[in-house]
């Protein structure tokens, strides 16, 4: 099909039912990107396997067994049956057990946290953005010296601090993200309201708080969008780090990365399977994020495509 | 240039006051914090005493402007553990993390330059697509988990190869014992070969996406195009016109780079053994040693501030038009 044909296609598109259309290029988006596609089909894999972790292995994850420790991957059992598809732990462990119930952690810690710091940092850079002045002062001069703390330290000193749990490393890795979604809303919130439509809304008396909320939320969501999602890779390679240093979630969660951390013993025995698939699992999940992220980008706004 | 400094001291100070106060806060944040520094079978006249002696009874405000004053005076508290200052404990790590970062950055930098260009001159062919590629993969691996492999699969069979360890180049240096620095100098360098890349490759698959796409706004704009139009050969227009303005953007995130691979560096000195800043934190949490936790936090906030202003001044020279915003 040439390119006449397409535009004029896509403005009948546009001309019969606006909304059916945008559907429809969001899909033709996706798919040109084939990618994005394969990362959204692997992020659909692991969600499940996070959700049905106790169905799909009838292992349990913290059943040791001294007996068979560090088996190799599809160690057999007297019948010949594969009994540890990725080999087993240094207690005796099944890996992959593990390695399903790891993602629960790495995907509840990605997405809640990314929910904390993006409401944080959303509200604070739209209120800075909208009033100005000695308000916008504050909260960036925050955001200054939030920047200056090389963020795992912070994150560590405070878990150090309030000990293990799942809502401690939530909110630690949630806050230590406001800063990015601030700087951005800020930006947007300042270039929109001088709109009209803000003219408009303010002229009919709405209110300050739904001006900013109702009226240019919606219109500066994409570049937040864009970045949650690379947010959410980012804060499952922290949670991995702080996992890995002992930090986190109780030590009875298998998370992947304690179960690098515990590989650590078995590295001059050259056992690799237990670096290797937690470490897979970290990187292809990651990976599926950033790739996400960077469709998520090239589709919500173009314009971000070149400037990284 | 000095009006410059002149407006960009006060926001320094600024900020060394807002993280010496997140640090404070830190430690107020679990409950009454005396119970950090004393064990889990103290008598409850032992914690009133800790208490005591630690100042922890006095108002909070007074609490935090004690504590100011101590950091002023490099006083950053003492270490449960090893009994002595927090300081001295913390410079006898220092060189070895300053040696592992700047061989990482050196990496992360000058690894980039010539990825970034060359995918950029290269645009839209197979060789730019592979090299975004390995970049996207660089910013998705988990460093220690490199640094696991790259053990397993490098170190070991390579007899060469140190496995992990370290040779002190920076601490002979500093104790004045300049032939024995050198000396190592070579032995250091391989020690520092597979943690240096452990720690810079995310860094430099960053730098690298970066350095192409300002290369690739540059390579467009006229002054390019007149180079061509005199003649140039294309490697003169790429590297002594276009090359020279497509790295300044690296330039500015270095300040921030280096705190982001401090960040780095804690969990892949865990695994080579390196004996640094970020081990000695590892090993203070498993030792509770929190006041060495905490000071370790505030002494590496402080390098990574005072490295960004320099950061800052260094890039208004290069950049004169900062200096007019």
């Amino acid at each position: 099909m040439n390119n006449n044909a397409l535009k004029k296609n896509e403005l009948i598109d546009n001309f019969n039912n606006k909304k059916s259309s945008k559907y429809i290029n969001f899909f033709k988006s996706l798919f040109s990107y084939k990618w994005a596609v394969v990362s959204i089909i692997w992020l659909i894999i692991i969600i499940n396997t996070a959700i049905f972790a106790n169905i799909i292995s009838p292992h349990d994850p913290n059943r040791n067994n001294i007996m068979e420790r560090v088996a190799p991957p599809l160690a057999q059992d007297k019948q010949g049956n594969i009994k540890y598809l990725i080999g087993s732990d240094g207690l005796g462990r099944d890996s992959f057990t593990r390695l399903l119930y790891g993602a629960r952690v790495s995907l509840i810690v990605g997405f809640a946290s990314v929910f904390v710091g993006g409401f944080i940092g959303i509200s604070l850079g739209m209120i800075a953005g909208y009033y100005g002045k000695l308000t916008d002062d504050v909260i960036m001069r925050l955001a200054d010296i939030q920047l200056a703390f090389p963020f795992i330290l912070l994150a560590i000193l405070f878990l150090v601090v309030l000990g293990e749990g799942l809502i401690n490393l939530i909110l630690v890795l949630g806050i230590g993200q406001w800063v990015t979604y601030a700087r951005i809303a800020r930006a947007q919130t300042i270039s929109q309201k001088e709109k009209e439509y803000v003219e408009a809304a303010k002229a009919l008396g709405e209110s300050h708080t739904s001006i900013i909320f109702g009226s240019i939320l919606p219109n500066i969501l994409a570049p937040l969008i864009v970045i949650a999602s690379f947010n959410v890779a980012s804060v499952i390679l922290a949670e991995a780090s702080l996992s890995f240093l002992g930090l986190g979630v109780p030590h009875n969660i298998p998370t992947w990365g304690a179960m690098l951390a515990e590989s650590r013993d078995h590295i001059f025995a050259k056992r690799w399977w237990l670096p290797f698939f937690p470490g897979m699992a970290i990187l292809i999940t990651v990976l599926a994020f950033n790739i996400i992220g960077d469709w998520l980008r090239d589709y919500l706004d173009p314009r971000l495509k070149e400037v990284e | 240039m000095l009006i410059y400094i002149l407006r960009r001291l006060p926001q320094t100070i600024l900020v060394i006051f807002g993280v010496t106060l997140i640090t404070f806060i830190a430690l107020q944040i679990g409950g009454d914090p005396t119970y950090l520094f004393v064990s889990e079978r103290a008598s409850a006249e032992e914690i009133e005493l800790t208490r005591i002696k630690l100042g922890f009874d006095r108002p909070l405000y007074i609490q935090y402007f004690s504590y100011l004053f101590k950091i002023m005076r490099l006083d950053f508290g003492d270490s449960l553990y090893f009994r002595q200052p927090a300081m001295d404990v913390i410079l006898e790590t220092l060189p070895a993390t300053i040696e592992l970062t700047l061989f990482a950055m050196f990496i992360a930098i000058f690894g980039a330059i010539p990825f970034g260009i060359f995918a950029a001159i290269k645009r839209g062919t197979w060789i730019d697509g592979a090299l975004m590629a390995v970049a996207m993969l660089g910013q998705s691996i988990p460093s220690f988990w490199l640094g696991i492999m790259s053990i397993i699969y490098l170190s070991l069979p390579i007899s060469w190869l140190p496995i992990s360890g370290h040779v002190p180049f920076l601490m002979p240096i500093f104790q004045g014992n300049f032939i024995e620095g050198i000396k190592n100098f070579p032995t250091t360098c391989l020690y520092l070969i597979l943690p240096g890349f452990a720690v810079a490759f995310y860094s430099l698959s960053r730098n690298a996406r970066l350095i192409r796409s300002s290369m690739l706004e540059v390579l467009s704009q006229d002054y390019v195009r007149t180079a061509r139009a005199k003649g140039l050969s294309e490697y003169a227009v790429v590297i002594n016109h276009a090359m020279r303005n497509a790295w300044l953007p690296v330039v500015t995130i270095i300040g921030l780079e280096f705190g982001f691979m401090l960040s780095g560096v804690v969990v892949v000195e865990v695994i080579f053994a390196w004996p640094g800043l970020g081990r000695l934190v590892f090993d203070s949490i498993s030792h509770r040693d929190i006041p060495l936790v905490q000071a370790s936090v505030i002494v590496i906030a402080l390098i990574v501030i005072i490295l960004n202003l320099i950061v800052d001044l260094v890039y208004a020279k290069l950049d004169p038009r900062i200096k007019l915003s």
